[in-house]
């Protein structure tokens, strides 16, 4: 049985575990932006938070993936279901790119620009929503686009503690020393992360050409 | 109009950004309209004050509708009031309302210096300052501005701060110069008296942009 057989064979579960899939890595990149996007602006206003709250980050890019699966098993809430417990481990991985892009884009704003919109009496509020933010969106952007790409590969580990998605496949593919079954879970996460990337790729293009007119 | 003359360093930016309060004297005070810049809410203050940069300090991702259009939007002004507006400075700094659609970057960088102005006049602001407005400009344009310039400042008769780095410029546009050298004021005198001050600093200014000492003219 070759692959393409495979994968029409079980294309049921194929659909369903990548549905899990997207679900998995959709809800961790969504939080981690919701989290690591204003703390990134945080960091463009309070300096002092600059170092610790990156470097919390970087800290946790560092911790292997298994392993941190293991640190937050004994959370609880968090705990008791593997679903839960996968989400929050793959936003934290998501959350250095975002925080960091966004401190970058903001920061890479032209001074005289800000300054201008200050001088004219804009509140800070306005100067981020009106000035910064906008100026800074193609880099958000591509912050959130390596963010999804790399939740949409780490996802596949999830299914090591039972949270299900495409790694379903690569786990019980190595299990029973099975390169078909290995593909069907890599091909179709390898897929989806191209997908996104294009498409944010699309999105980052057109808020680039937005900035310089 | 008053113009504050000076080389790079000589505070006259400082100057200015004490006048909108960006920045706030360390002793003494300064006073905008009958009040201290301390008591002042900043933000009505900056509001009340039209500010022009070098290249006009546009916002590249609005259009120069938006643009010139932002204190009376952000200040409550209805929406067909600040379009109305829109036009009415635009015709002002001699632009076609055609242009009122375009982006920063598809303007020359003389269209981009006359919405900066027409920014600065929207809300109708009692006091104009000018930080080097003209300086990146080509010659030509740029005397072309500061002849326009100076005809509305006729019209409008609004107080006017104007900071350069060039003594032509000064003696073109200003009523009063005021020379500053390294944070000091030199003089600050009428621009007729400022070309014949014996004053060592603005002998050495008329010196440099005539380019022929004054001895030498004089043999």
């Amino acid at each position: 049985m070759n692959f393409w057989h495979f994968l029409m064979a079980n294309r049921q579960q194929v659909l369903e575990l990548t549905i899990e899939h997207i679900t998995l890595a959709g809800i961790a990149t969504l939080l981690a932006a919701v989290v690591g996007i204003p703390l990134g602006i945080l960091i463009t206003r309070v300096r002092a938070l600059n170092k610790p709250v990156l470097g919390g980050a970087n800290v946790i890019q560092t911790i292997p993936s298994l392993a941190l699966f293991g640190f937050l098993l004994p959370a609880p809430w968090i705990g008791e279901r593997a679903g839960r417990l996968a989400i929050l481990a793959l936003a934290l991985y998501a959350l250095l790119p975002l925080i960091r892009n966004t401190y970058a884009g903001i920061r890479s704003v032209d001074p005289a620009v800000v300054e201008a919109g200050r001088a004219m009496g804009l509140t800070d509020r306005q100067l981020l929503f009106q000035v910064e933010l906008p100026l800074a969106s193609g880099v958000i952007v591509a912050g959130l686009r390596i963010a999804a790409v790399v939740t949409i590969g780490l996802a596949t580990i999830a299914a090591a503690i039972g949270a299900g998605g495409l790694g379903e496949f690569i786990f019980r593919g190595l299990a029973m020393v099975n390169n078909q079954v290995i593909l069907a879970g890599a091909v179709p996460a390898a897929a989806l992360a191209l997908v996104v990337d294009f498409a944010l790729g699309v999105v980052e293009r057109r808020l680039g050409t937005l900035r310089v007119g | 109009m008053l113009v504050l003359l000076g080389r790079s360093g000589s505070g006259k930016t400082t100057t200015l950004k004490l006048i909108n309060a960006l920045l706030m004297p360390t002793e003494g005070a300064v006073w905008v309209n009958g009040e201290k810049t301390s008591e002042w809410d900043a933000i009505r203050l900056r509001r009340s004050i039209g500010y022009v940069i070098q290249e006009g300090g546009l916002f590249p991702h609005f259009t120069v509708e938006r643009n010139i259009g932002l204190v009376p939007r952000i200040d409550g002004w209805e929406q067909e009031r600040v379009h109305e507006r829109v036009r009415e400075v635009l015709s002002t700094v001699g632009l076609n309302e055609e242009l009122a659609a375009r982006y920063p970057s598809e303007l020359s960088g003389g269209q981009r210096q006359r919405v900066g102005v027409a920014r600065a006049l929207a809300a109708d602001p009692s006091i104009l300052i000018l930080d080097e407005a003209f300086g990146a400009l080509d010659p030509i344009t740029r005397s072309e501005m500061q002849k326009e310039f100076r005809e509305l400042q006729q019209r409008m008769r609004k107080t006017v701060v104007f900071v350069t780095h060039d003594l032509r410029e000064a003696l073109l546009l200003g009523d009063r110069i005021a020379l500053l050298e390294e944070g000091r004021l030199v003089v600050n005198l009428p621009a007729a008296e400022f070309e014949r001050s014996q004053d060592p600093l603005v002998r050495a200014y008329m010196e440099a942009f005539t380019g022929i000492p004054e001895t030498r003219k004089r043999a």
